[in-house]
């Protein structure tokens, strides 16, 4: 089962190594994991992206993660409404004004965005779910070479009135 | 305010958090604390040996006293050495502090002389770690160190203190904290409300229930509740390794320690419980057995501090997160409100039953004509102390047979390695216990294999003169290890048989201690009591005893908690 974990901690130095940590101590799966500052500065917001077997052990990886004495709210996502996007940029290589009218067509249809030209290379910008995000690479690879894929891991946010805060 | 150096805070910092003891190392990234140290004189500080056994006497020293242990330690080899020592609290969830030195703040990173990355290599085993870049941080850090190492589950905190920062030509404003507050950090103390009143109903309904009590209810003094719950309601009462002490061993409603080498009544009860009331215990693998088997017709109901002990590894029906002494009191204060009652006629034939189990007498051994038991040497050690003895232990078969042949009275008189298992912990771990209760008999039981993994401390014994008693039970080989090859590997001893076992007396005597070596039974209660006579003297008794001896019961492997050994030749029925 694919679960997302918002954590909100301390934006202290180890925090985040303690997090790793114990995913890694507890011999629990993450698929991706972001962390950045909040606009209050003094607390971190993370999304954890994992496979767990069962809810016994998502419970106790979230009971594990709230027992970090940095760590100051755990939730999880996946069990109600809520947003999640990641990020991804792509650097391609295009030859051929046929091939740029095709990969500027479908970044349209994705609602992608170019960032950055060379000669030879384009560099697109998307965001979305996952699953759009990998559609995307596979049909961007059939009208171009694929130079260099970067995706950021996904954020989440609960929908409605629903809110993670210290 | 007072103006002082970063290393004039720490010292400070540790007196006005009440700190009599440290124990430690110095080396050259702490000098200056060490000298703040030498000018103080209200921190007495012992010097080991060896970094490990610090920890392990400020890790006992704190099991037999309830306060927070204190270790100092110099960067490097002398943090690393630290680490089993770490480990082996964690696992026990016992509250530790331990400063170590780190080289200055501009060499961090650069691989400079004696630098190891302490709160890295330590992160897996503290309960939280700091590092002081500056000396202004040094007081709240120490602060917060002991508030989060003695609350909630209680675990080893390190601080890691480079040098620049303890400069002694430096000096701040230096002003304790008096009260601390952490947004991050609430452990649950209470009940919840309405769990409690569904776990009275649960109580006093139960016909098969069994009390499963193990070292939460020491660490959170929990005895007088446990005690007074279990004699109200007639319940018998296990206790873990961990939680020896927590119910007074000669109680009648005491059925024993459970699991591995638990008695067969107390996993014969376990087993066919109908409720297992589980009371700061945390169903470890060397209680539960195979978890798949475990008490099928239990509902289980488990108080903890630690949310994760609960359903981690057996579910519980009935989950009450809070400290096990306010949540029996909050239970009592119910029964008593209610005049609650449990089913007397159905807890008497529960009682029938166990009586017959009892009646088996599993503790029971052969003696020999040639050969000293092991658990003779416990039963003696028992009787000249009266059971008041503070008792540490080493890990192997001598551990066990102390756990299961000294019925301890009361809480924090069985000090040993429960979780972590480490072998070397039960002679520093006597040393502190000593020097936490310099008038009470202390006794270190310890095996061949064990003590010669921290057996430098004698030295340090002879210097502060800490008269403890060392009581071998030497086998000449590593005596559990062995047990599981003749059970579970042909009989093949691989590297488990020592053959240049020292002369335990003349080691004894190179440190200006006494030593005795007891070959014969009618040796073993002089000895004992020569020993515990000479009250300022170490006294090392090296007991030759039956290397052929194994560990009974013992649980079969992948078994329910009922299948065990019984003794080499009978097991019980599948």
């Amino acid at each position: 089962m694919r679960r997302i974990i918002a954590v909100l901690l301390e934006n202290e130095s180890g925090a985040l190594s303690r997090v790793v940590g114990l995913f890694s101590q507890r011999a629990y799966n993450i698929e991706s994991l972001t962390v950045s500052p909040t606009n209050d500065k003094t607390l971190s917001r993370m999304t954890i992206t994992t496979d767990v077997v069962n809810h016994a052990e998502l419970e106790q990886m979230m009971k594990q993660l709230h027992k970090l004495v940095d760590v100051l709210r755990v939730t999880e996502l996946t069990q109600s409404a809520h947003v999640e996007r990641e990020l991804l940029l792509v650097k391609v290589r295009t030859v051929g004004s046929e091939a740029r009218e095709e990969i500027k067509r479908t970044c349209d249809i994705y609602r992608g965005q170019i960032v950055d030209i060379t000669q030879h290379l384009y560099t697109i910008q998307l965001t979305g779910v996952g699953s759009k995000l990998d559609a995307f690479v596979a049909t961007i690879s059939d009208a171009s070479e694929i130079v260099e894929v970067v995706r950021s891991g996904v954020c989440g946010i609960a929908r409605g009135d629903k809110a993670l805060r210290g | 305010m007072e103006m002082l150096s970063g290393a004039e805070m720490v010292v400070r910092s540790l007196q006005d958090e009440g700190i009599e003891h440290i124990f430690g190392y110095p080396g050259g990234s702490v000098l200056d604390i060490y000298d703040a140290i030498f000018q103080s004189d209200k921190i007495e500080h012992y010097l080991v040996r060896h970094e490990q056994a610090a920890v392990h006497m400020a890790d006992a020293y704190s099991r037999a006293t309830g306060k927070v242990g204190c270790v100092l330690v110099t960067a490097g080899p002398g943090a690393t050495n630290c680490i089993t020592g770490i480990a082996t609290a964690y696992m026990d969830s016992i509250p530790l502090v331990v400063l170590s030195g780190q080289v200055p703040t501009f060499w961090i990173g650069d691989d400079a002389f004696q630098e190891t990355d302490m709160i890295g290599v330590s992160r897996p085993i503290v309960k939280h770690s700091f590092s002081c870049r500056t000396a202004e941080e040094i007081p709240m850090a120490i602060k917060k160190a002991f508030y989060i190492a003695a609350t909630g589950r209680p675990g080893p905190v390190v601080i890691e203190l480079p040098k620049d920062v303890q400069n002694p030509l430096n000096k701040f404003p230096y002003e304790y904290p008096e009260n601390i507050s952490l947004r991050s950090y609430n452990p649950t103390l209470s009940g919840h409300k309405g769990q409690i009143k569904r776990a009275v109903a649960a109580l006093v309904n139960a016909r098969k229930p069994v009390l499963y009590v193990g070292g939460g209810a020491i660490i959170a003094n929990a005895s007088k509740q446990v005690l007074e719950l279990a004699e109200k309601l007639n319940l018998p009462v296990t206790n873990t390794l961990m939680g020896l002490g927590a119910f007074p061993g000669e109680h009648k409603q005491f059925i024993g320690m459970l699991g591995m080498h638990g008695t067969y009544e107390a996993n014969k009860s376990m087993h066919n419980a109908d409720l297992i009331f589980s009371c700061g215990a945390r169903f470890d693998d060397r209680v539960t057995n195979n978890v798949e088997k475990f008490c099928p017709n239990a509902k289980i109901m488990h108080i903890d501090i630690d949310p994760t002990s609960i359903s981690k590894n057996i579910h519980a029906d009935l989950p009450i997160v809070g400290s096990v002494e306010v949540v029996l009191q909050q239970m009592l204060d119910l029964i008593e409100e209610t005049q609650a009652t449990n089913d007397s006629e159905s807890i008497n034939a529960w009682w029938d039953q166990i009586n017959e189990w009892r009646a088996k007498d599993c503790l029971a051994y052969k003696t020999s004509d040639t050969h000293i038991k092991p658990q003779q040497v416990i039963q003696s050690l028992y009787k000249v102390t009266k059971g008041d003895a503070i008792v540490t232990s080493d890990v192997g078969q001598h551990q066990m047979v102390a756990a299961q042949y000294y019925p301890f009275k009361e809480p924090r008189q069985w000090i040993n390695s429960g979780g972590a298992g480490t072998m070397g912990f039960g002679l520093p771990a006597a040393m502190g216990c000593k020097i936490a209760f310099p008038d009470r008999p202390v006794v270190c039981v310890t095996g061949d294999g064990s003590i010669q993994m921290n057996i430098q401390e004698l030295s340090t014994c002879m210097q502060y003169n800490i008269p403890v008693v060392i009581l071998l039970l030497n086998n000449r080989s590593l005596g559990m290890v062995k047990q599981w090859q003749k059970m579970f590997y042909g009989g093949r001893q691989s590297h488990s048989y020592m053959d240049s076992v020292p002369d335990f007396v003349k080691l004894s005597e190179a440190y200006n201690h006494i030593g005795i070596k007891v070959d014969k039974i009618e040796e073993l209660e002089p000895a004992l009591i020569r020993a515990f006579e000479l009250k300022d003297r170490v006294v090392f008794i090296d007991v030759a005893i039956d290397p052929e001896e194994h560990v009974y019961p013992m649980q079969v492997k992948f078994g329910s908690m009922q299948d065990m050994y019984l003794s080499k030749t009978e097991k019980t029925d599948a």
